[in-house]
């Protein structure tokens, strides 16, 4: 260093000058500095030794194998489980990871497997697991039908956050509904009645919830509902009210599903919704069953989570 | 220079160890006063114990496996990580406010490395002798003297490194049990890792590296300098003083009083080089602010403890700005602080640590969030009633179990549901999200824009936390959506 340097300071430069005093000086590196450069090239070629590096062809160079081999336990579609060992590289290393945090959850999934229903649900902690391994299953599987937050879409799936369950909103009957799937039919009723008939009995189902509705009409209709020629009271009940073993829907609430009546302002508009559904009847309810496709665990899981996170109960 | 051929012709600079001379006078005191109160911190600090109910019983510990920094009284969480941030802020404008007053005091009498490196050249002093001593060691024959000197001193500072090493690692787990551990072989692999890293480079750096680190590695040395203004007190040489019109010179026969030498045309410097030899940069002050100069004062030493000997006064060399050393009739050298960028630095300082206090003071025993379920913001029930679902974010930042309770105000009573869970039990230092829903009748549901949530810790019921959430409804929604169409 400068302890023997020239006493007026003086630097070497380059003799490279810009705007008169800009100058380029040539200051030597120090010589450790370049030892540092030699290391790292060394670092290089032990690094070769141990990763991948090398492009050949359409392959690669793994460095010496066995000299810093993954060994990891992979599944296989159809949910063999083999021992493999690899060369390093990032997609072993992760599913190494993420065996690593299976194990970890499945400490978590076995609780939930093991408690009954009610015992879950009154454990916080555990809730919170069931809340979001529950939302993760339900926005891989339910979500296209039901919806991201399980609000569903009038006229297509039924919303799981209110308090109304066609085929009952208990542990059981939604470990059931999740299990067996279900599968919802009407019969069309163009051919049985006539197109009066068919719009009296429009205002009676209007009324039950007491919606807009032609009183006169509706009295017509409340006779043919409980008439044995439309016989609507046999799947619906005599209250309008459906019944949980079929899924009948319940025709008494404010709650929608194959029709939008809530969007419809006029009579008239919500009288031909109404009629649409008795004249063609239904056949589109249907949820496929998941026993074949998720887990035990994880149906039992989703159960809590859509009784207890979402709207089950009744 | 008389290598300077040689030097050009080499690209490379060759590594010219530094001898540094010891020296007293008021700087070297303040700089062994920091080292000394710094290093017991330092190494002490990890062994204090200190009594907790739960938790660790040492007073600073830097739990990265639990999630928690134990300082004191205050354990801190990774909710509290806005914290840290003040804290770097606040590291950040100190150093700027600093710099820009007193120049680079950070590097002269802080920084670790000045520290280590100080402590290091100690050591070499201690064992090999003075300048001259050392010099002449450095240019004998390797021999038995030599080997057992300079090994020694080696050999003590790897043991300071290691053990700088251990000290750094105790800090991240329980001190005794890591010493159990490590010399049985049964630490954790990072404790290893750690230690042998850190040592290495701590030895690299203050045994080794030295002022090479400072000059060729250190980014700070390079930013502080943007830093100074004119009015900046750096250590400077009085150039005016020391040279006179001809330039400096020893005090040979007739040029050894003040008189003489002002007669003579010659300034106060006699050209002892003490204030070269010691520099721990190796640099020479009288060349003028150089980029290697880390203003750690012991060249002001150096040189007054000369011109106490000789007679003449002290202060060739000292502390003074670029602005009072240029002008015609220099001052009395004294900190400047009525500039821009040095008060608007104390501002941010001042309100930073004044918002530092205000965050630690009001910190409560937990943290609470609630957030409306927004998918979707409301759902009708089967009865007309108009369902809002919550989730309730409790963070316990106690060491211990804690249990709450959840209320909700400006609402009917059995309108809140916590569903099933019979008991908000958050484990120390732990969050729980519970979720919640609340139904209201349809007419109250529109009239219901806020409601509050209650959130009490039952061991602590004074320091219940209130939160503020929307409730949302169908018209409410509605008029929202009108409002906008008409903005």
């Amino acid at each position: 260093m400068s302890q023997d340097k020239d006493k007026t300071g003086a630097v070497t430069t380059t003799g490279h000058r810009w705007d008169d005093t800009l100058e380029e000086f040539s200051n030597p590196l120090p010589r450790w500095w370049v030892w540092t450069f030699y290391l790292s090239a060394i670092f290089t070629v032990v690094y070769w030794l141990f990763y991948p590096a090398w492009p050949v062809g359409n392959t690669y160079t793994i460095g010496i194998p066995g000299w810093n081999s993954i060994n990891y336990t992979a599944t296989q579609p159809d949910g063999k489980e083999v021992q493999k060992s690899t060369h390093w590289n990032m997609r072993a290393l992760l599913a190494k990871d993420m065996n690593d945090l299976h194990a970890k959850q499945k400490q978590y999934f076995d609780k939930v497997a093991a408690l009954p229903y009610e015992k879950v649900a009154q454990d916080a902690e555990l809730m919170q697991f069931v809340n979001s391994a529950g939302k993760t299953l339900f926005s891989d599987n339910c979500k296209p039908c039901h919806q991201a937050g399980g609000q569903g879409k009038i006229t297509f799936a039924p919303n799981l956050i209110d308090d109304s369950w066609m085929y009952g909103g208990s542990y059981e009957k939604i470990h059931q509904t999740l299990t067996g799937g279900r599968r919802g039919f009407m019969p069309a009723f163009k051919e049985v009645l006539s197109d009066a008939q068919i719009t009296q009995l429009a205002n009676y189902v209007l009324s039950l919830s007491g919606d807009l509705h032609d009183a006169k009409a509706a009295k017509a209709g409340d006779a043919l509902f409980h008439g044995e020629t439309a016989a609507c009271y046999f799947c619906h009940g005599a209250d309008g009210k459906g019944k949980v073993e079929m899924g009948s829907a319940n025709l008494a609430d404010k709650i929608w599903l194959w029709v939008n009546i809530p969007e419809d302002k006029t009579v008239e508009s919500k009288v031909a919704d109404v009629k649409n559904v008795i004249n063609a009847g239904l056949n589109r309810g249907v949820m496929p069953n998941w026993d074949t496709r998720l887990k035990p665990e994880q149906i039992k899981l989703l159960t809590v989570y859509v009784h207890d996170s979402l709207g089950g109960g009744k | 220079m008389s290598s300077s051929s040689e030097d050009t012709a080499s690209l490379y600079q060759k590594h010219i160890p530094i001898h540094t001379r010891s020296v007293k006078g008021k700087f070297r005191n303040f700089k062994t006063a920091v080292l000394v109160l710094a290093y017991t911190v330092y190494f002490l600090l990890p062994w204090l114990p200190w009594h907790r109910a739960n938790g660790s019983h040492q007073a600073v510990l830097f739990d990265l496996a639990a999630r928690r920094f134990y300082l004191f009284d205050l354990v801190i969480y990774p909710q509290d990580i806005f914290l840290l941030s003040l804290l770097l802020f606040i590291a950040a404008t100190l150093l700027f406010f600093v710099t820009g007053l007193v120049g680079r005091a950070w590097c002269g009498f802080f920084c670790f490395q000045t520290l280590w490196t100080d402590l290091f050249i100690m050591i070499e002093h201690w064992i090999q002798g003075e300048r001259p001593a050392r010099i002449r060691l450095s240019k004998q024959p390797w021999g038995a003297e030599k080997v057992l000197k300079i090994g020694g001193s080696h050999v003590l500072m790897i043991a300071i490194s290691f053990w700088t090493a251990f000290t750094f690692a105790i800090y991240y787990t329980d001190a005794h049990q890591f010493v159990i551990d490590f010399l049985s072989g049964n630490a954790a692999q990072a404790g290893y890792i750690t230690v042998l890293a850190l040592g290495f480079a701590t030895y690299l750096a203050g045994g080794l590296g030295r002022e090479q680190i400072c000059i060729y590695i250190c980014p700070y040395a390079r930013f502080q300098a943007v830093m100074y203004e004119a009015e900046t007190l750096a250590v400077s040489y009085d150039a005016r003083r020391g040279e006179g019109s001809k330039g400096r010179v020893i005090p040979i026969k007739g040029l050894r009083t003040q008189e003489e030498r002002h007669v003579a045309g010659h300034g106060d410097c006699i050209d002892c080089g003490f204030c070269v030899q010691v520099c721990p940069t190796g640099i020479d002050i009288r060349n003028g602010l150089q980029y290697q100069c880390i203003s750690c004062g012991l060249c002001i030493d150096a040189c007054n403890n000369i011109m106490d000997s000789v007679g003449y006064p002290r202060g060739l060399i000292r502390y003074d700005s670029e602005k009072n050393l240029a002008s015609a009739q220099p001052e009395k050298p004294q900190i400047k602080w009525k500039r821009l960028k040095v008060v608007g630095y104390a501002v941010a300082l001042l309100s930073m640590i004044a918002f530092m206090i205000y965050t630690l003071g009001t910190r409560t025993a937990a943290e609470v969030q609630v957030q409306q379920i927004r998918q979707p913001l409301f759902v009708e029930l089967s009865d007309g009633k108009i369902r809002n679902r919550y989730d309730i974010h409790i963070v316990n930042k106690t060491e211990r179990e804690e249990v709450f309770t959840i209320h909700a105000t400006g609402i009917p009573e059995d309108a809140l549901s916590l569903g099933h869970v019979s008991e908000i039990k958050a484990r120390a230092g732990k969050d729980l999200t519970i979720a919640a829903k609340v139904d209201l009748e349809h007419d109250l549901a529109e009239r219901v824009h806020e409601i509050k949530f209650i959130i009490t810790p039952l061991s602590n019921p004074q320091e219940a936390i209130v939160r503020e959430v929307n409730f949302s409804s169908k018209q409410k929604e509605h008029d929202e959506k009108e409002q906008d169409s008409h903005d």
